[in-house]
């Protein structure tokens, strides 16, 4: 009889969701589904607003990386004036992103993602966390505690408050920089490299024990997509979209943001609130593709700062085309921490990163405008439709866990076929199951638009839907 | 008529002159009564509740922005009864339309965030009514957002009494009640607005807006329209 393991909701991750684990007759893994079981519906409810309150609007949407969907609807915004704003306010809007990436990233890293690879996947969940981390490994939590402050100073510096503020706006930012913040945030940046390197190294001197997860965590071809600078450098606040493939050649390239739709097709499947984007040319569900750290470095023929370039080898070391497997996100992430930082020191130091002018006034000259941006997670695309009037008619949000969804659901079959034996469920296994949706740090409250918390239930089903087995976690 | 009137404000001996409502003599005494609908300058109308005190030997509650003054009244302006009433009305006001600070272009300049605040309204007791007003957008330079409107009448008033434009309107009754401009028209097509801006600076809330102005950004000039009426009243 077959049957089914839900994994409900899957703990350590940003909103609702669960998994469930079909077993086929013999009782062997045919198939695992990722869940998203809460919706929110931003979408249909700005319907009306002006479109200046969008970026303050929706950066409710999320309490993890709020900044980079204001930038991503400041940057709609742009496009609905149709100006160039401001260079001091995209150096500034530059800064925040890289606050943001740094915090966020190192949330993941240290927080959510390191009491698995320094505890190891079998740890006993009672310590598999961030405080057991810190009675084991109190050096490595105070680290991610404070790279984390690093980042959120950086944007309370420029946006007044750690979360949700409105700061970007359409046509550039609504507040310069000041001297003093400039050079607070110059005088911390040394700390946050060394903090940096550190986990680099750290991560780098562990991962030969994750050989059965590195090779199951979601490994296997997929197209990758992200955006790159012109000339085809990493690129996190605005740039042309490239899409390559497992062997890293190119498929598609300069691609303009504007006409994502040409090239994203979104597939919306029964058991989820979160839709599957495809990629157009090779259909549903063939086009499968991966955002985010591991998508970027795949992507970018180098990522254009020393620091990074030069840990950017090893990660190119690891294959001969693409780096495949999701367990190397974290890796991705961790020298895109170092790509931030040096971006901060250098925008910092620019001679204009005072200018006072730091907004383009402007009516509404277009009524279509898309604002792209790279998320920690990935792409966030913001396209809104407006009235003569500057009302929004229509609104349509791509989300980076919305594009990893089909390869997600690829990934959790994988491993759970790997490492769920039998119809009872191993605390390991499905520790091992969940952790590769959290290779994906997918941000649910984000991308169904759900509120969430984390919390954990398991259930084995057969073919008929009878549950066989349960565990729940709260 | 009497040269003068004698009261006392929460036991202070003040003195009045005939005709003052009791929120004059406060105001000129620096006794703080809170106050939305109430606009200096501005007819009264008591329609907010806010602004509600006790009077000695009267059994109800009394709007001080239109209750006049009497000899001998004794006025309590603050008292736990007083408190919660005045609580009560901002948690109507507030449930009964959609008063989302977190994305409002008033918020940080809006009188009735300042109340809430000032009063302690932590939470809201009554369901909330989640409106769906359209916005009016259609204005070259202002923006009207029923949603947050609390139909206190100030740019009916301002529009009327010092603009003389009367541009602004109830329609509706009750709970159904929404500010229009002149028939039900949109806004910018209104033949009576003159545009002068003035009903946008007597808003206390984000109902009125200028256009273009992003969350937490509209802000203010606070003594624009009383120093108006001043000037012409003096020039008269
Ligand atoms: S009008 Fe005032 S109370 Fe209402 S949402 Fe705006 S700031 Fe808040
Ligand atoms: S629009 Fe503003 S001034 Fe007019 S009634 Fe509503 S809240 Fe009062």
């Amino acid at each position: 009889m077959s049957k089914t393991i839900t994994i409900d909701p899957v703990t350590r991750i940003e909103g609702h969701s669960k998994i469930t684990i079909h077993l086929d007759d013999k009782g062997k893994v045919e198939e695992a589904r990722f869940h998203v079981t809460q919706f929110r519906g931003f979408e249909k409810f700005t319907e009306g607003r002006p479109f200046y309150e969008m970026p303050a609007i929706t950066a409710r949407i999320c309490g993890i990386c709020p900044i980079s969907h204001m930038l991503a609807s400041a940057k709609a915004g742009d496009e609905l004036l149709a100006v160039r704003i401001p260079p001091a306010a995209e150096r500034l809007r530059r800064v925040l992103h890289m606050g943001q990436t740094v915090q966020s990233h190192a949330l993941s890293f240290f927080h959510l993602s390191s009491p698995d690879l320094l505890l190891g996947m079998d740890a006993d969940p009672v310590e598999r966390h961030i405080l057991g981390l810190a009675a084991r490994h109190p050096d490595l939590a105070r680290d991610g505690v404070w790279l984390r402050m690093y980042g959120q100073q950086i944007i309370e510096h420029l946006a007044g408050k750690r979360i949700h503020p409105a700061w970007a706006v359409p046509g550039g930012v609504s507040r310069p920089l000041s001297s003093e913040s400039r050079d607070q945030i110059l005088e911390q940046t040394p700390r946050a490299f060394d903090i940096a390197q550190r986990a680099l190294d750290l991560f780098l001197s562990v991962i030969e024990k994750f050989e059965p997860e590195i090779e199951t965590f979601a490994n296997f071809p997929t197209l990758f997509f992200s955006q790159v600078t012109r000339n085809g450098e990493l690129e996190l606040y605005d740039g042309p979209l490239r899409i390559t493939d497992a062997k890293r050649k190119i498929v598609a390239d300069h691609i303009d943001p504007s006409s994502y739709d040409e090239h994203i097709g979104e597939a919306s499947v029964p058991w989820s609130y979160l839709k599957a984007p495809f990629y157009r040319p090779m259909g549903y569900p063939d086009g499968i593709y991966r955002v985010g750290p591991l998508a970027r470095l795949n992507n970018a023929d180098r990522c254009g700062t020393p620091r990074a370039d030069a840990a950017l080898e090893a990660f190119r070391a690891l294959a001969k085309g693409a780096v495949l497997s999701s367990f190397y996100y974290h890796h991705a992430r961790l020298i895109e921490i170092l790509y931030a930082l040096e971006q901060i020191e250098a925008l910092l130091k620019h001679p204009d990163i005072l200018s006072p002018r730091v907004r383009a006034a402007a009516e509404p000259n277009r009524t279509d405008g898309v604002g792209v941006a790279e998320a920690p997670r990935g792409t966030l695309i913001h396209h809104y439709r407006i009235n003569d009037d500057g009302q929004i008619t229509w609104a349509n949000l791509i989300v980076a866990t919305g594009h990893n969804n089909l390869a997600m659901n690829r990934g959790i079959t994988q491993a759970a076929k790997k490492f769920v034996k039998g119809s009872s469920l191993k605390e390991g296994a499905l520790n091992r199951v969940e952790a590769v949706i959290r290779c994906y740090d997918p941000c649910l409250s984000c991308s169904t638009h759900a509120l969430g918390q984390m919390a954990l239930r398991v259930q084995l089903m057969d073919r008929e839907g009878h549950v066989l087995d349960e565990q729940k976690r709260v | 008529m009497k040269e003068s009137i004698k009261l006392t404000i929460n036991e202070q001996a003040l003195t009045a002159k005939p005709g003052q409502t009791i929120l004059d003599v406060a105001w000129a005494n620096d006794i703080d009564i809170p106050r939305l609908c109430y606009l200096k300058g501005l007819s009264g109308v008591g329609a907010c509740r806010l602004c509600m005190v006790e009077v000695r030997g009267v059994p109800r509650l009394l709007a001080a922005c239109v209750a006049r003054v009497t000899d001998g009244m004794e006025v309590i302006t603050d008292s736990p009864k007083l408190k919660s009433y005045r609580k009560m009305v901002l948690e109507l006001l507030l449930a009964e339309r959609n008063h989302i600070c977190a994305f409002c272009v008033a918020s940080g300049n809006c009188e009735l965030q300042d109340l809430a605040q000032s009063l302690g309204v932590t939470h809201v007791r009554y369901p909330y009514r989640f409106p769906n007003f359209k916005v009016d957008a259609s204005h070259d330079r202002f923006v009207h957002d029923p949603n947050r409107c609390v139909l206190c009448t100030r740019c009916l008033r301002t529009c009327e009494e010092i603009e003389g434009a009367r541009t602004w309107n109830v329609r509706g009754r009750g709970i159904h009640s929404v500010m229009i401009t002149d028939l039900n028209q949109p806004w910018g097509e209104s033949p009576t607005c003159t545009t002068c801006g003035k009903c946008v600076q007597a808003c206390p809330t984000g109902a009125l807006v200028e256009k273009g102005r992003a969350t937490g950004e509209m802000t203010r000039t606070g003594n624009l329209l009383p120093k108006l009426t001043s000037m012409r009243e003096s020039g008269r």
